[in-house]
């Protein structure tokens, strides 16, 4: 029972026990609103969160997975460093399509067309088309093998995925397109269940992993690596895509610290899991070259079942959230330019040709992978050295706009952030060239 | 061929809206443009080359 303290006890200084009772009971009071008031911030975050969290685990692709694990098969725990410093790298070029998407209420390939006029544009949108397309490919290649390792046949993978990935999108709501993308990113942790079974040594992660180092020297060989770690942390699709999906999610102004704290909390969950796939590769496989994702799963299962098969599902989940938010990106450019109804909140009816580029691309990449003696390795060779015709003038015309007082207002960039966006854009545009360099010309670091 | 010629219609109607760009076209920003405009032909040209030499070598 609470015994409150009468007005003339509380003038007297009434008795212990009821003082330490009210004592208690303000404790009490004053911890209730601090925590209704971050139970309604995490509401509130729920509510926003998508586009940052979405944009960034879908870059961990079968290119991306690819990467890490070869990554910590050549060396081991040696790069984990670097990988942590592309969390303030993603996060930096990421939050700029956020501003403008939530500020301009437009994508970025519309945005690119207004501030810089047809021929910008145009270049940017074909470009954007082939390097989507191309990297589709790559994604139905990653999803093929993931499935083919438990013998599943590629045609079955790829009409299944295209079945799939109508149900997620033709729903009419760009809400349970979402959250299901969520759902899949979540799948995209079994990394880490993974890394615990390998048993890595702690103490070598940390020693090896954390302090920054080159493992047998800087040579061409570690550079390329470098330079492919950060060519699967930035791609050209990923600046259209979350700046679209900003506007389509209805994001304002004020949703704006949300956003940028979903695109933080999205570059930390994509290069932690990143992190787990190179401790699990550097454990299990160190020194061995590895050319695919799906062939280092297959190399884990002969030492691990469930990691090899943990590898797998990563694989396959990382080409499936890949292909959504990739065809989505090219469907949303089109619709944008074209005037056509380009919302996920729509139905087929009221938008088919929206639903319509994002089916034959959809489509048209998975049949390729069908195709037999198709040239998949050149393929999956060109999306690098495409993406690297596109990403850098993205990124330029990126920083361009958010420097436009007309339209940005109090939210263009200031000198710091234009500095430190500026440092990174051109950091980036420097390695993926010399990146795109090296995969035209293989023996340029060697 | 009606849907062809709207096609094309439509392309036009593109490049009238968007023919002047809208962001001020200072000192900065054309400068940046021309080195993104040699940046991508250097790129172009290289990667004809590359296209060339494997189609030569076969």
């Amino acid at each position: 029972m609470i015994i409150r303290p009468s007005a003339t006890a509380c003038r007297k200084g009434g008795t212990a026990r009821v003082w330490n009772k009210d004592k208690e009971m303000n404790f009490f009071a004053r911890l209730y609103y601090p925590l209704r008031k971050a139970w309604k911030a995490v509401g509130l975050y729920l509510v926003i969160a998508g586009p940052g969290i979405v944009v960034m685990v879908a870059d961990n692709d079968a290119g991306g997975i690819t990467t890490y694990a070869a990554t910590g098969a050549k060396y081991g725990y040696h790069l984990i460093w670097f990988l942590l410093i592309l969390i303030p790298v993603a996060y930096y070029v990421q939050e700029m399509t956020v501003r403008l998407g939530a500020v301009t209420k437009r994508g970025h390939a519309e945005a690119i067309f207004d501030g810089f006029g047809a021929f910008w544009g145009w270049f940017s949108l074909i470009d954007l088309l082939i390097v989507d397309w191309l990297t589709l490919v790559t994604e139905f290649v990653g999803m093929t093998a993931a499935l083919a390792i438990f013998g599943v046949p590629p045609w079955i993978t790829v009409v299944a995925v295209i079945m799939l990935m109508a149900v997620i999108v033709l729903n009419g709501r760009y809400w349970t397109f979402e959250k299901l993308a969520l759902l899949f990113c979540a799948l995209n942790l079994v990394y880490i269940p993974g890394a615990f079974l390998v048993h890595p040594s702690v103490r070598d992660i940390l020693h090896q992993g954390l302090i920054p180092n080159f493992a047998g020297g800087f040579n061409g060989q570690l550079f390329f690596f470098l330079m492919a770690n950060i060519g699967t942390t930035i791609a050209p699709w990923m600046l259209f895509f979350q700046q679209s999906a900003v506007v389509d999610k209805g994001m304002l102004e004020k949703d704006i610290p949300w956003g940028r704290f979903d695109t933080l909390l999205g570059s930390i969950v994509t290069v932690v899991v990143a992190v787990f796939i190179v401790i699990v590769t550097g454990t299990v496989l160190p020194g061995i070259d590895i050319d695919s994702a799906a062939q280092a799963a297959t190399e884990l299962m002969k030492t691990d079942r469930y990691v090899g098969t943990f590898l797998a599902i990563g694989l396959f989940d990382a080409g499936l959230l890949g292909a959504i938010c990739i065809s989505l990106a090219s469907s949303w450019a089109f619709g944008e330019i074209f005037g056509w109804a380009h919302s996920l909140n729509t139905k087929i009816r009221q938008a088919p040709w929206f639903y319509t580029t994002y089916f034959l691309m959809l489509i048209t990449s998975g049949l390729i992978v069908l195709i037999p003696n198709a040239p998949l390795v050149l393929i999956t060779l060109f999306v690098q050295v495409i993406a690297v015709t596109l990403l850098p003038a993205a990124l330029v015309f990126l920083i361009l706009l958010l420097n436009d007082r007309t339209t940005m207002g109090e939210r263009r960039n200031t000198l710091t952030q234009n500095l430190i966006g500026g440092f990174i854009v051109a950091s980036i545009i420097v390695l993926s060239t010399l990146y795109g360099f090296s995969v035209l010309f293989p023996n340029l670091f060697k | 061929m009606s849907k062809l010629s709207n096609l094309f219609g439509k392309i036009s109607e593109i490049n009238s809206r968007y023919r002047e760009p809208r962001i001020e076209m200072s000192g900065a920003v054309r400068k940046t443009l021309l080195v993104l405009r040699v940046y991508l032909l250097a790129l172009v040209a290289l990667m004809i080359y590359k296209f060339v030499a494997i189609v030569t070598q076969g």
